[in-house]
């Protein structure tokens, strides 16, 4: 599925069937994103399909 | 709490629990969270003129947006919001942006005090030579809050500091041995009762950084993520990395450094009370520890030399 991570601005395309999984493949600390499919906000233990458009956000606040 | 769309549509997990939220009953949540952190810890009463520092960040606008609703139930309550603009171009143009619409929107007035103007030069020109600004940012930004709060007549200035903010500081404080600083420290801060210093207050104390974002996301206050492109890989952004990764190896970690410290705070300050005197700075009259104040010492030995 498509994967863009707003932080670093990169786009990739990561095949995962959950947003654990997911954030596993990426290296991402779980508890430092939060993570939207399709526009809405979802938890780790989400479901994903190869569709859906995924979008992680950096809860650090930048200075 | 937890409702039908909870379990069929939740939008959070709580931190160190399994209980996940729907939109909804996370605004609940959070809400009543923030409001008894300030009935708790008495944080705003009748009366009083609260300035809230903001940043058009998330922190910050959503306690803007808490403490607006919070003194729409109460009588006599007014809320100012206090921006400070550094000159940074890229960034916090930007953020003062959607801080200005947003303060139209809820009907808010917004003061917005600038480096150039109070100290004669931007933070873009003063990077030029001096390319890790984050100290003097920092005095500069603090001064700033404290003058124009005293000015604008706040009875008390609230800040966007969540539960990570405060975790790190406790640590940074430990770490270096500084214990004076961490006395004040706490969800209202202010050792010694001083009129030249305005009492601070953190509604967000006990909120997470992760619980904060989701807040301001889920209530569309944030649309872009942008970062100040003179931040620096700093003491505290190390410390904040080191908590981010025990905290995901031992859920719970942050929580217990900031209760097990609400637990110790009183003694602290009682101890600083001796020994805390609260000079005024001889040049400007701002609260300083010395003769002359951290801000007025930078604008002669940095800014005058630019
Ligand atoms: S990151 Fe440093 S320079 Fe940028 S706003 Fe924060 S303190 Fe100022
Ligand atoms: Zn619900
Ligand atoms: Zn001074």
């Amino acid at each position: 599925m498509k994967v863009f991570i707003e932080r670093s601005h990169e786009h990739k395309e990561v095949p995962a069937s959950s947003v654990a999984e997911l954030l596993k493949k990426l290296k991402l600390n779980p508890t430092a994103v939060l993570v939207v499919k399709n526009g809405k906000l979802v938890t780790e233990n989400t479901k994903l399909k190869n569709t859906d458009d995924i979008k992680i956000l950096s809860v650090i606040s930048g200075g | 709490m937890v409702c039908k769309k909870c379990l069929e549509n939740p939008a959070i997990t709580l931190p160190n629990s399994n209980i996940s939220l729907c939109k909804s009953c996370f605004f609940k949540y959070f809400e009543r969270k923030v409001f008894k952190t300030i009935k708790d810890y008495k944080l705003i009463e009748q009366g009083e003129h609260i300035g809230v520092a903001c940043s058009g960040g998330k922190d910050s606008t959503s306690v803007l947006y808490l403490i607006k609703k919070f003194s729409e139930k109460r009588k006599n309550i007014t809320i100012t919001a206090l921006a400070v603009d550094e000159g940074i171009k890229g960034y916090r143009d930007t953020s003062l942006e959607s801080l200005k619409k947003f303060c139209d929107k809820e009907k808010i007035p917004l003061h917005i005090l600038s480096y150039k103007e109070s100290f004669g030069k931007d933070l873009d020109s003063i990077v030029k030579k001096f390319p890790r600004p984050c100290s003097i940012c920092g005095v500069f930004r603090r001064y700033l809050l404290n003058k124009g709060s005293k000015n604008l007549g706040f009875t008390k200035l609230a800040t966007g500091h969540n539960l990570d903010d405060e975790a790190q500081s406790i640590m940074m404080n430990q770490f270096r041995s500084n214990m004076k600083v961490s006395a004040r420290l706490g969800p209202i801060t202010g050792i010694v009762k001083n009129k030249n210093f305005i009492p601070r207050i953190k509604p967000l104390y006990f909120l997470m950084e992760k619980e904060v974002a989701a807040y301001a996301f889920l209530k569309g206050f944030i649309d872009k993520y942008s970062e100040c492109p003179h931040t620096n890989t700093s003491y505290r952004g190390n410390v904040r990395d080191f908590l981010y990764d025990f905290e995901a190896k031992f859920p719970g970690t942050k929580h217990n450094i900031v209760l097990s410290f609400l637990e110790i705070l009183p003694l602290l300050k009682k101890n600083q009370e001796y020994k805390g005197s609260l000079n005024e700075c001889e040049a400007c009259g701002e609260p300083c520890s010395q003769k002359i104040c951290q801000a007025c010492t930078y604008v002669e030995t940095v800014v005058k030399k630019i």
